[in-house]
């Protein structure tokens, strides 16, 4: 699972309000080189939550983003390519994604996350 | 990518080894995919340099297709293990970076309209009445551009009438009607091959 994935869902439990974002626990990251496209990083860049991307490529072991940035930002390459590769190139493997409010973990394996419900939690 | 390219790779890809009757388990032919997402593109510019998701993917069929045209991120979900699994195969076979989910697609929470587009094969509603429609709700609340997706030419009234007025589609369109035989792949299913008419449709989402 990319890290563009993580920045789009939330928990899925019954009742949590506050399901966003989804803290990561990493045991396995996998990087997959892919071609880096300047337009679609600036459009995505609107949609991201930045301080839950930052949050969670740190937990996936990636330290290089600037905790603060606006969109003069996206006029640097050397700022586009650490995007581009947080984003799109690093993939959690094996690990978990584990709900803010109730601590309920999802495991994900071989880059799957199991976000299957119990009977009770939907 | 030329159309018969497209068709040509999506026939060697794996399908569904021991279909399950309750998830209405039947795989979308590498010929109906292929023009339903080589439309999406070519006609609607809905598909590369997009985040696709594919709703019920299965085998990953039209997740796969979405990325051979150069859709910039896929996600498949589906709630059958066993299907993810070779639909990652699929994936890996031809070097597409694809993300799959397992979970039920009525159960899962998307921050808002993230999608640009959604393709999918829902259940028909055959087992369990109104999935279809079901999940065109939920594409219709997380795609930004379009969805596009089958459902039985029988059922057309019903579908557009619900989008629009249940779902607050911008608009329903129905592209053509195919033929889609499912293949003889359970036993309550007398003839070799069940033919019947499918719409393929593109919906356009409210803007939020
Ligand atoms: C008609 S098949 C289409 C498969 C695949 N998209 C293809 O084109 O080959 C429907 C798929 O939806 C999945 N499915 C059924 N109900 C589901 C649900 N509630 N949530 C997620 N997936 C579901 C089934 O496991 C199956 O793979």
């Amino acid at each position: 699972m990319r890290l563009l994935t993580h920045n789009m869902l939330s928990s899925n439990i019954k009742g949590v309000t506050n399901g966003f974002p989804l803290r990561i626990e990493a045991e396995k990251v996998v990087e997959k080189t892919v071609e880096m496209n300047a337009d679609f990083l600036k459009k995505m860049f609107e949609k991201i939550q930045w301080k839950a991307f930052i949050d969670a490529s740190r937990a996936m072991g990636y330290t290089e983003l600037p905790e603060e940035v606006d969109p003069t930002t996206l006029e640097s390459d050397e700022f586009l390519s650490k995007f581009h590769h947080a984003l799109l190139e690093l993939h959690l493997e094996e690990g978990a994604l584990v709900c803010p409010e109730t601590g309920r973990r999802f495991p994900v394996n071989k880059g799957i996350p199991n976000m299957l419900l119990h009977e009770d939690e939907v | 990518m030329k159309l018969k390219q497209l068709e040509s790779l999506l026939g060697d890809l794996q399908q569904f080894s021991q279909p399950k009757i309750e998830l209405e388990q039947y795989p979308t032919g590498p010929h109906i995919t292929s023009r339903m997402l080589y439309t999406a593109e070519n006609s609607f510019g809905d598909v590369s340099n997009k985040v696709v998701a594919d709703f019920g993917c299965g085998c990953g069929t039209l997740g796969v297709a979405a990325a051979l045209l150069s859709a910039e991120h896929v996600v498949g979900i589906d709630i059958d293990p066993e299907s993810l699994e070779i639909a990652a195969l699929n994936a890996e076979e031809l070097e597409l970076y694809l993300d799959f989910i397992q979970s039920n697609v009525m159960d899962l929470e998307w921050r808002g309209q993230i999608f640009d587009t959604v393709v999918m094969n829902p259940p028909f509603g055959t087992r369990q009445k109104g999935v279809d429609m079901d999940f065109l709700h939920v594409a219709l609340k997380v795609a930004s551009q379009a969805v596009y997706s089958l459902h039985k030419t029988s059922t057309r009234d019903h579908v557009k009438r619900v989008a629009m007025r249940d779902f607050n589609a911008a608009s329903a369109e129905v592209l053509c009607e195919l033929r889609y035989d499912v293949p003889k792949l359970y036993k309550f299913h007398k003839k070799k091959e069940v033919d019947i008419a499918v719409d393929l449709w593109r919906f356009v989402p409210a803007s939020h």
